[in-house]
């Protein structure tokens, strides 16, 4: 099979410790764009995208409205917006009601990444305390995109990736230690 | 290609021909989430199902359009923008004997309530007459009833207070049962109509226009449209003000706008000094 495209991450409860672990771990050499909704409750994102580039190897930006899902860049979904992937791979946001009482919402991040992706699509459902991305990653399996669920019980919330196996099932159910070396193995040729 | 967009191109097309809406330069993965809502809002359970009623069922496009622009306000939303519009923004204005505001896109008024607010606080008011427009015309009704459900009342009274506000925020509604109504007092320089950004003209010469979280919606064409229009629309060193997170660095028309406060997109209409064009 050859190698995936782009890149999904959903995480909300526990996420930023999760991340702070999974980021690192990714080569340097992913070239494929990276984009994350990861709930923080905060008005402000900065301080998320600012703790993360700390320390990953890959650059981390706020994803902006209409730029291009550059490859090889970490892109943090806003505060307080959708984040849509247009089927030009170019992002959109909007203020539609929240999902799953989540805005950004990790099943709309999901839903238009698989429809924009495909099945160049992976995408990774970790750590949270509700059920949002459960039916993202659904779609995003449906478009043969390939789906990783952490290990709920490696996970510091469960309910997330229970949810998400329980909607969605997974194509790898992995401990979080895992995940990079199995998105490094997808997505570098 | 996917059946649904296939439906979706119909849909389209359907809300064009039948009823005179053009969703073409509309930005596709937010408008197929707001469809798919649609049906199952009404239960259609197809696309397909949606059309046929929007073609077929007299008044059904009203309802459509209500789920299409998804009103979505709040009152001083995002306080640091109202800080500086009352800051830096007003005291231009206050140079003008009567002062025009176009606010784009109002949807449920909560945004024209706190304009009128604000510019009450500055003394303003009385010399200011403001354009709030939408095409969905329930949200505009609903505008201009000014009725809010109390629970919001407490977020919106925190953002007042942010914004700058100077006195208190329930000295501008009046609480019953679950509901606030604002001061009827604050409409009165107020005007609600239906206009459509895509497809309708300049209709005033403004100071100000306030246009946020609308051209996050449309493709890129359709905001350098939209752009163009509002920089029609505004006198010389007029003022725009978008929402915090649009871009427009991917719009020609954006050139003829120069930053006032690039971070909360702020920006004056102006023939010199443009914005460079990044992209």
């Amino acid at each position: 099979m050859s190698a995936r495209t782009a890149i999904a991450l959903g995480c909300s409860a526990g996420g930023l410790a999760a991340l702070q672990r999974l980021l690192p771990a990714l080569d340097h050499r992913l070239s494929v764009p990276i984009v994350l909704c990861c709930h923080t409750g905060s008005a402000d994102v900065s301080l998320l995208v600012e703790l993360l580039a700390r320390v990953s190897s890959l650059p981390v930006v706020e994803a902006a409205e209409r730029a291009p899902a550059d490859p090889g860049v970490i892109h943090v979904a806003p505060s307080g917006y959708h984040l849509l992937v247009e089927p030009n791979a170019h992002f959109s946001l909007s203020v539609d009601a929240r999902v799953t009482y989540a805005r950004p919402s990790i099943d709309v991040l999901f839903e238009t990444a698989a429809d924009a992706w495909q099945d160049g699509l992976v995408a990774v459902l970790m750590t949270g305390a509700n059920s949002d991305g459960a039916h993202g990653l659904k779609a995003v399996r449906q478009a043969g995109g390939y789906a990783i669920v952490q290990d709920p019980d490696s996970a510091e919330s469960d309910v997330m990736p229970r949810a998400g196996l329980e909607i969605a099932g997974a194509d790898a159910r992995l401990p979080l230690d895992q995940i990079a070396q199995r998105l490094n193995e997808l997505c570098i040729p | 290609m996917d059946v649904e967009d296939i439906e979706i191109e119909l849909f389209i097309r359907a809300m064009q021909r039948r009823h005179g809406y053009d969703f073409n330069d509309y930005a596709p993965a937010s408008l197929k989430r707001r469809v798919q809502q649609l049906v199952r809002t009404h239960d259609a359970g197809t696309i397909s199902e949606l059309n046929r009623r929007l073609l077929h069922e007299d008044g059904f496009v009203t309802r459509v359009i209500e789920g299409l622009s998804v009103p979505v306000s709040e009152m001083f939303r995002d306080p640091p923008v109202f800080r500086t519009l009352r800051d830096k923004v007003l005291p231009v204005l206050a140079s003008y004997p009567e002062i025009n505001i176009w606010q784009a896109g109002c949807a449920h008024g909560q945004e024209v309530y706190s304009l009128a607010i604000l510019l009450e606080e500055a003394g303003l008011y009385d010399r200011a007459r403001i354009y709030a427009t939408d095409f969905n015309d329930a949200a505009l009704h609903v505008a201009a009833e000014g009725i809010y459900a109390t629970r919001d009342a407490r977020d919106w009274s925190r953002n007042y207070i942010e914004g700058g506000g100077q006195k208190s925020f329930s000295d501008y509604y009046s609480a019953r049962y679950d509901f606030i109504k604002l001061d009827q007092r604050l409409r009165r320089n107020v005007t609600f109509f239906n206009h459509n950004l895509v497809t309708d003209d300049v209709f005033c010469e403004a100071h100000l226009i306030l246009c946020r979280n609308v051209l996050i919606y449309f493709n890129n064409t359709l905001q350098d449209h939209t752009l163009a229009l509002f920089r029609k629309s505004l006198v010389r060193g007029g003022f725009l003000c978008l929402g915090t997170r649009e871009n427009i660095d991917f719009s020609p028309a954006a050139a003829s706008f120069a930053d006032i406060d690039a971070g909360l997109r702020i920006y004056q209409a102006s023939a010199t000094n443009p914005r460079p064009l990044t992209r």
